[in-house]
């Protein structure tokens, strides 16, 4: 009833190639953005701000990053957390040599670095498939956090090799960085950023390279045949996916920790991300943020709940039991529904449609 | 044995000692130019036998993979944890007062529940799905079972002792001023792995369900169409791997103590099947020895050159180097793709 289409007529190109060519789900958009701008930083203490909606903004962007790589190129990559860590050195390298610099600018151009660090370990997918090349990525998840951790010039030889990120405005009179920066400035910076890049993101997999990279993730051999050269499409999907991962690595230091430290990137990283990436749903720019909700929620809400039935259990084994309930989550998860939380939610969609008739 | 074989087997016996001496030359040549490194080659034969001995324990690791991807094409993660998790097991029922030859016995039993219980919980849902959701699923079997393992018997680093000797001692008094220094303990860690390997081989070989398993490897859908069981075969497989673990878990555990820093060996020998191919047992062997001796070389000799701690990664590095000259592993099968 409330979700159709009928009687909404498609008289350009450009209408037919709208993101949401269906007015409810214009609609539906325009309230969540609301909502996000409006709502949730009136109503949400600074508690809830700090840990929940941050880290979840921070990893949504890592995971649209992982997802361009996974989900629409096919190279599956463990090395996440190394290129996340790339993108807080290099963001901490640009903020303390050129004080001047905007923080934007910042982030965009360590994400840039990375990008580039990203191209060159994505050499091997050349040659290399599957989980051979998901091998081969340790190399940099392993080799990029030993490098960070190992030479001083990364932390401009700091004593106790942890260094925080040095403060800054991203608008006059509001510190984005720093101990005078404010929940709502870092999430409504945040819910703007992410926003956009996902935005970006997601025009981009819809046009030239995004084809290409799907062309490439469903058959290489048969892709290259028909003409798409996938020395461009793998390396170009390597180097805009660890973009998007080594700002959320710069973001993830600056804005949500306030440290940059190469521990804070290790190989539990990449996994945590790959794990939003496969839940939320491969080949998905909704999913990322599905994926990244659901994982950053789950143990909060675990050990919440654990706390509330039984408050003197050990913290030891509170993190024992959230380990185990997670893996069997996890597994539960991937038998009931493969395609992750996006599918789920398509297929609302289209019940949605018929209801409440059920043919 | 055809003649290509042969020219293998040749190939090998003079190359491995050849890239040794080389080695051995580039490290002197660089000793003499620089005089922060130090050679000598007693000490480099002595930290190429601890490194070898080194990559043994490696290969038992990876062994427990190459059996799980040979049946059934899945990525096993969770074989880190699944030695933990035996370990733990070990040391729990030793700790009960059980002899370590029973507390064995009794912790095959469990391994082999749980490969029935992953194959009924996890496999048989997920069948046909595609090769990363398994490899997902395996990784959250390998969370599971961490915390299950720890949650059973608690995370503190525990002492496993079943009496095997960890003096050093000296041998080749004879060839060099004041003999080698071998560490007993890896000598008799080599041992088991040779057991076991052979073991492995005799199984796979010599029985029915042996030959079974290997149909499977070779054709999972001719394997079923002459009645092989694929269900039951995966319960083996994994019972087998399960039980290697075991093994792998011993001997990691009385080296370096049980505690969770066990699961994550299992890192370790991802670049060892890389190196030997996925599918090869022989492979995951000679892998490992390769790994393990130019891990320590690279520590021990060029090491000093980058500050140190470099075998968190050389492993790696090694083997993303080495991929891309031969893209399927030492020993692993031809890669042929078809559209």
């Amino acid at each position: 009833m409330l979700y159709r289409e009928a009687g909404q007529f498609k008289t350009s190109y450009a209408k037919d190639q709208a993101i949401f060519p269906i007015r409810q789900d214009r609609i539906l958009m325009a309230i969540l953005i609301a909502i996000a701008v409006l709502g949730v930083p009136a109503l949400a203490s600074e508690y809830f701000l700090e840990t929940i909606f941050v880290p979840f903004l921070i990893f949504a962007l890592a995971a649209i990053g992982l997802n361009i790589l996974t989900g629409y190129c096919g190279q599956l990559s463990l090395g996440t957390g190394g290129f996340m860590a790339c993108g807080a050195f290099f963001a901490y390298k640009l903020a303390t040599a050129f004080p001047e610099l905007h923080l934007v600018i910042i982030f965009l151009l360590s994400g840039l670095g990375t990008a580039l660090v990203g191209a060159a370990f994505g050499l091997p997918s050349l040659r290399i498939k599957g989980f051979y090349l998901a091998v081969a990525t340790l190399a940099a998840q392993f080799f990029l956090v030993w490098m960070f951790n190992k030479f001083d010039w990364w932390t401009n030889y700091s004593a106790s090799g942890v260094i925080s990120a040095p403060p800054r405005e991203v608008v006059p009179g509001f510190f984005l960085t720093g101990n005078d920066a404010s929940a709502v400035t870092k999430y409504l910076f945040l819910v703007c950023f992410v926003a956009l890049m996902a935005l970006i993101a997601k025009n981009l997999v819809r046009g030239r390279f995004g084809r290409s990279w799907m062309a490439i993730r469903d058959m290489d051999i048969a892709a290259e045949i028909i003409g798409i050269r996938p020395l461009w499409a793998k390396l170009s999907a390597f180097a805009v996916s660890s973009f998007y991962i080594g700002v959320a690595g710069a973001l993830w230091a600056f804005v949500y920790t306030g440290s940059v430290e190469a521990l804070a990137f290790q190989i539990d990283r990449s996994f945590q991300v790959l794990f939003m990436v496969i839940i939320g749903g491969l080949g998905s720019i909704l999913g990322s943020f599905l994926g990244a909700a659901f994982i950053v929620l789950l143990p909060i809400l675990l050990n919440n709940g654990m706390l509330a039935i039984d408050p003197t259990i050990s913290t030891a084994l509170v993190s024992h039991i959230e380990f185990m309930i997670f893996g069997a989550l996890i597994v539960l998860f991937l038998i009931v529904e493969p395609h992750g939380l996006a599918r789920l939610w398509q297929i609302g969609k289209e019940k949605l449609r018929l209801w409440p008739f059920p043919h | 044995m055809n003649a290509s074989a042969i020219r293998n087997i040749g190939g090998w016996a003079i190359g491995v000692p050849l890239v040794i001496a080389l080695l051995g030359f580039a490290f002197q040549g660089l000793a003499s130019f620089n005089s922060s490194f130090f050679f000598a080659w007693p000490y480099f034969i002595e930290v190429l036998i601890a490194g070898l001995l080194q990559g043994v324990m490696y290969s038992l690791v990876a062994l427990g993979f190459v059996l799980i991807f040979k049946a059934s094409g899945i990525f096993n993660f969770a074989q880190g944890s699944m030695v933990l998790f035996a370990a733990l097991t070990m040391v729990g029922f030793i700790e009960m007062g059980l002899h370590w030859t029973i507390a064995f016995a009794i912790t095959a039993v469990v391994m082999a529940l749980v490969a029935v219980g992953i194959e009924r919980l996890v496999l048989r849902p997920l069948v046909n799905q595609p090769h990363i959701i398994l490899f997902m699923s395996t990784i959250g079997i390998f969370y599971f079972l961490d915390g299950f393992g720890q949650t059973l018997w608690g995370s503190d680093i525990k002492v496993l002792d079943i009496g095997i000797p960890k003096t050093p001692m000296f041998v080749g008094k004879g060839m060099f001023e004041g003999g080698l220094l071998i560490n007993s303990f890896d000598l008799v860690a080599a041992f088991v792995g040779a057991a076991l390997v052979i073991a492995l081989a005799v199984f796979f070989h010599y029985t029915r369900i042996g030959r079974a398993l290997r149909a499977v490897a070779d054709d999972h859908q001719a394997a079923m169409s002459i009645g092989i069981p694929l269900k039951t075969i995966w319960v083996v497989v994994w019972t087998a791997a399960g039980v290697v673990a075991l093994v792998a878990g011993i001997m990691w555990g009385s080296k370096a103590g049980v505690q969770f820093s066990l699961a994550l060996i299992a890192l370790k020998a991802l670049p060892v099947l890389i190196l030997g191919g996925f599918t090869s047992i022989p492979g995951a062997i000679v892998g490992g020895l390769i790994i393990g001796s130019s891990e320590q070389l690279a520590e021990v000799f060029l090491g000093p050159l980058f500050g140190g701690a470099i075998q968190d990664w050389f492993a790696y590095m090694l083997a993303l180097v080495f991929l891309l000259f031969r893209p399927q592993g030492l020993f692993g099968e031809k890669i042929i793709e078809r559209i």
